[in-house]
């Protein structure tokens, strides 16, 4: 067997059972140094992966392992968010003293190798397999600050939710392979051809339940508030990110590979419009950062699922549904990323997720709030930002492909949004920092304190403010890069 | 030809606000004299561009600076002025100039301040320059951007609600608009962005039923920003609670993006679709006329009084689109349609002149003297303020259309045009301007005249820098009020050259 193609696996497989040893014979006071060795190693791993995006496809491990530029786009793609995870995590874990800081970033980078077996599996099986992998690693996560009662309940809540999404998504496996006679998702797409549409369709609605977990997409949303405002932040930002962009690695993969379209693009495009429309209201009412951004990505999966209905006949560069999205996921990368570290370095200062705490952080920590309002901004999708031309080609996909009503609805969604982004920018700008007022009227200190611009926090800001805004800008260079990504290995 | 020179005009501000970004907070008077120094140098810019623009030729599109900006997507940076354009573009950068000089004694937060007001610079004179779509549509949202903050900022009492109400009003339109540029750009061939080689397509000209879906989308973005009736009332909330300078960008700059993409994108691009729906342009532009007047009459805050007199004179100005509009196909018409649209345009400028002469004239009385905006707790000012009230009373006659100022030109072409194509809209507008004189001089009489209140007989007359803020637009509306003949003719040029591809 030639491992060449395994190349970016193996070295993160490595790179992990590494990091263990590094964790035990580390001093258990200073485990930061896992973290440090696991960005580096992360930065290395990441090179071999990049190779993937430009090289060509083939099947690995007796044809159960694609490998692939769209396989090696999301490789990228878990190993950035890894780093710049790990970074927040650095930072975040000097308040949140715990004796597992050390495991927890072993795990964020097996769970890393996970999510690129997600992106590549070609097998139901391998692909179930990859899915548990990361799953189980993400409950961990969740769960790891155990001396915190709501990152317990998150930990268990998602547990929970998750185990029912699995066994849901593998009864559907279980139908394919009934109706085909095979795992294999290439050899599915041949056999399934003369199956009964309506079982297809069944299959098809039982495989969303447990992918929709994994990307939280309505109605399989439910644990994603409780699970963003408990578990530690740098973990729900590894999760809106990383986990969600091997969910949609997953999804592709099976439906545009596997299933005739016929069978559940009816059943996406309304599961995208409710996501959209669902995440988008209740956000409106949040006065917590997190669960505002649990339900912001909610909504963002929706806006991302335009994407996977958007299959145009012969798409140009603008109107392909998957370029699209895999644009759209790398802006939302450092977007999503980037918010949550400023969440970080808030509630270091204040010790505080509340919006209502953000008052006055354009005064006390003008640069935190300028990436802030940036984040806040691109989210809604306003330009110049990696994520407005990311909302371009996602609505420009939706109407070369005659879905002009989702289009709609995607700006409709996009103008609900503007209200609640900009609530975090009405805060840090435009109120006033609450002060204790003597009696002469005048103002005696600060209560609270301004955020702490650690060089670390520093370094993490600039990258996903440069990885959020400098696309806004220049986006050619990531529209060729989505380009050559979004050819899947089709046989 | 000095190639770059647009370039120059809408970058500028941008380099004074890197410059600002690098000032430490404390250094209030150097922030105050870079901003001061970079708008004098942008408006210097612009008087080069227009030395440079070719006044004979002020129809076809100069100064022209192309480049790739996006290659995958065909995205250009595309510049280019026009006698549409040019105007508009000095209009601005004076207007910038005097927003800073009155701005001077702004103290909260001036770094923030001024950074914004460079922003928007830069936003507004993109809107006017760019001929891509992409780079329209960025400059576009570019400029909403820091009028929020200026809004929500240094704003009044209400200016939370004001500035996110703005935000949403403009936000739904240029989403529509997003949406519209798409499906233009989807029925284009070969495919593009690039405006000039659109409107020479009419990519939608075969399907009218795609091209008025497609027409709504512009229409809802531009009539937002206009604002046309019924989609004004983010405007009064705005106007009254922006801080001065704000206010009178808002109204003299940023209204006219809506005005101007209606003349420059929509009856080129949409002509047929625009035609359809021109009667019903026309509807709204005459219920604006009569309703903003009268609404304005009603007002007893002044300011709020000068936003409404917005309304109804923007009024005027999309009659004399609509009449242009109408008079698609149909070569009769022709000569009206351009004297409409020539009128429209020329409002366009005196509304940006006087109303921003207005709302600088507002914030005098309010800012730094009476603290109060009351029409009627005024009265015999002009035994106390005798410069102020000539200045008002300049401003408000020229607002009201009295010939030898820069209005009555403006509203003499537009009724003048559009009376060939829609006589009853005309007569309707007309009561609105009749109107429009009452309230004025029953506004001039409540102020100036009668018995002094006492309250305010301590009242300092204008100082140095307020006069040095109005003198130069009370000059603009004599001078063009005298003589409008360069300046008609510029616009001429342009507008038969946009009429030519209304076909």
């Amino acid at each position: 067997m030639d491992l060449r193609p395994l190349i970016p696996e193996l070295t993160l497989g490595l790179l992990a059972l590494g990091l263990v040893v590094l964790d035990l014979v580390a001093p258990p006071e200073d485990k930061r140094i896992v973290g440090w060795a696991a960005i580096a190693g992360l930065i290395v791993a990441l090179f071999p992966s990049l190779l993937q995006v430009s090289g060509g496809s083939v099947l690995a491990i007796y044809d159960t392992y694609a490998v692939d530029p769209f396989a090696g786009f999301f490789k990228v793609v878990a190993i950035v968010s890894g780093i710049l995870v790990i970074g927040a995590g650095l930072e975040f874990f000097r308040d949140h003293p715990t004796a597992h800081e050390g495991d927890i970033y072993v795990l964020i980078v097996f769970m890393v190798l996970g999510l690129a077996a997600m992106a590549a599996a070609a097998d139901l099986i391998v692909l179930f397999l990859a899915i548990e992998w990361v799953s189980l690693i993400s409950y961990v996560l969740a769960g790891s600050l155990k001396a915190d009662r709501k990152s317990s309940e998150a930990g268990i809540k998602y547990f929970f939710y998750g185990a029912a999404a699995s066994a849901v998504m593998l009864y559907g496996f279980s139908y394919l392979y009934g109706a085909a006679g095979t795992t294999n998702l290439y050899a599915l797409a041949g056999r399934l051809r003369t199956a009964p549409p309506g079982f297809l369709v069944v299959a098809a609605v039982l495989i969303l339940a447990g992918l929709g977990f994994k990307i939280s997409a309505v109605p399989f949303h439910q644990w994603t508030p409780d699970v963003y405002e408990g578990a530690p932040t740098p973990i729900v930002a590894f999760l809106s990110v990383a986990s969600k962009a091997a969910g949609f690695a997953a999804l592709l993969r099976v439906l545009y590979v596997a299933l005739p379209p016929g069978a559940w693009i009816g059943i996406v495009a309304a599961v995208a419009t409710v996501s959209m429309s669902l995440g988008n209201l209740l956000a409106l009412s949040q006065g917590n950062i997190k669960r505002m951004l649990a339900y912001s990505s909610i909504a963002h999966a929706g806006y991302m699922l335009i994407g996977v209905v958007a299959i145009s006949a012969a798409p140009g560069v603008l109107g392909s549904g998957i370029s699209a999205l895999l644009f759209y996921l790398a802006g939302y990368v450092f977007t999503n990323v980037g918010a949550f570290s400023v969440a970080i370095a808030v509630a270091r200062a204040t010790g505080s997720d509340a919006i209502a705490d953000y008052a006055g952080l354009g005064q006390r920590s003008p640069l935190a709030a300028a990436a802030m309002g940036a984040f806040m901004l691109a989210l809604t999708g306003i330009p110049p930002t990696a994520l407005f031309w990311g909302k371009v080609f996602l609505f420009s996909a939706a109407i070369e492909s005659g879905f002009l009503w989702l289009a709609i609805v995607g700006i409709l969604n996009s103008v609900v949004s503007l209200y609640y982004y900009v609530g975090v920018i009405r805060a840090m700008w435009q109120m006033p920092p609450a002060q204790p007022a003597t009696a002469d009227g005048r103002t005696e200190g600060e209560i609270t304190p301004p955020v702490i611009e650690t060089p670390l926090l520093r370094a993490v800001l600039a990258v996903t403010t440069a990885g959020a805004v400098v696309p806004g800008f220049f986006p050619d260079a990531l529209v060729r890069l989505a380009q050559t990504a979004s050819l899947l290995l089709k046989l | 030809m000095v190639s770059g020179l647009l370039s120059l005009v809408v970058w500028i501000p941008i380099a004074g606000l890197v410059v600002l970004l690098a000032l430490p907070r404390g250094q209030v008077r150097a922030i105050r004299v870079v901003a001061l120094v970079t708008t004098l140098a942008d408006f210097l810019a612009s008087v080069w561009a227009a030395a440079a623009f070719d006044f004979s030729q002020a129809g076809t599109l100069q100064l022209t600076e192309q480049t790739r900006w996006i290659p995958s997507l065909g995205v250009t940076y595309h510049l280019a002025a026009d006698g549409l354009s040019l105007p508009l573009v000095l209009l601005t950068t004076i207007l910038t100039v005097l927003c800073v000089i009155y701005s001077w004694r702004v103290d909260l937060r001036p770094k923030e301040y001024m950074i914004l007001f460079l922003l928007l610079e830069t936003g507004m004179l993109g809107v006017f320059l760019a001929l891509d779509f992409f780079l329209f549509y960025v400059f576009w949202e570019v400029s909403l951007i820091p009028m929020y903050f200026i809004i929500g900022i240094w704003g009044g009492p209400r200016r939370i609600y004001a500035a996110i109400k703005f935000f949403l009003y403009t936000l739904v339109g240029s989403l529509a608009m997003l949406l519209s540029i798409l499906i233009v750009y989807f029925h284009s061939s070969p495919r593009t962005f690039d405006m000039v080689a659109l409107f020479q397509q009419k990519p939608l000209a075969g399907d009218l039923h795609l091209a008025v879906l497609a027409f709504w989308g512009f229409f809802l973005a531009f009539a937002i920003k206009v604002p046309m009736f019924p989609f004004h009332t983010w405007l009064p909330d705005a106007h009254v609670e922006a801080p001065t300078a704000g206010s009178v960008l808002l109204a003299a700059i940023l209204l006219k993006l809506g005005t101007y993409g209606f003349v420059r994108i929509l009856l080129p691009l949409l002509p047929a679709a625009f035609h359809a729906l021109a009667g019903m342009v026309a509807v709204l532009a005459a219920i604006a006329a009569v309703y903003g007047a009268l609404v304005a009459m009603a007002q007893t805050d002044l300011k709020k009084l000068v936003a409404y007199s917005s309304v109804n004179h923007m009024g005027y100005v999309m009659l004399g689109v609509a009449a242009a509009a109408a008079a698609q196909g149909q070569p009769a018409l022709r000569n009206a349609a351009t004297i409409a649209l020539n009128g429209a345009t020329m409002q366009m400028l005196a509304h940006g002149v006087i109303t921003g002469a207005l709302f600088f004239l507002v914030g005098v009385i309010y800012d730094y003297r009476a603290h109060t905006r009351g029409v009627n707790d005024f009265g015999g000012l002009w035994e106390r303020l005798p410069v102020y009230t000539g200045m008002t009373m300049l401003a408000m006659l020229a607002s009201l259309g009295l010939p030898g100022l820069m209005g009555f030109v403006a509203e003499f072409s537009i009724f003048l045009g559009a009376y060939q194509i829609y006589p009853a809209f005309t007569v309707a507008a007309l009561a609105g301007v009749v109107i429009t004189v009452a309230f004025f001089l029953w506004t001039i009489y409540r102020i100036f005249w009668g018995p002094l209140n006492a309250r305010w007989a301590a009242l300092p007359d204008l100082d140095g820098r307020e006069t040095w803020t109005l003198a130069p637009l009370a000059a603009l509306m004599i001078a063009v009020g005298l003589y409008p003949a360069p300046l008609v003719g510029t616009i001429n040029a342009a507008m038969i050259e946009i009429m030519s591809l209304v076909r």
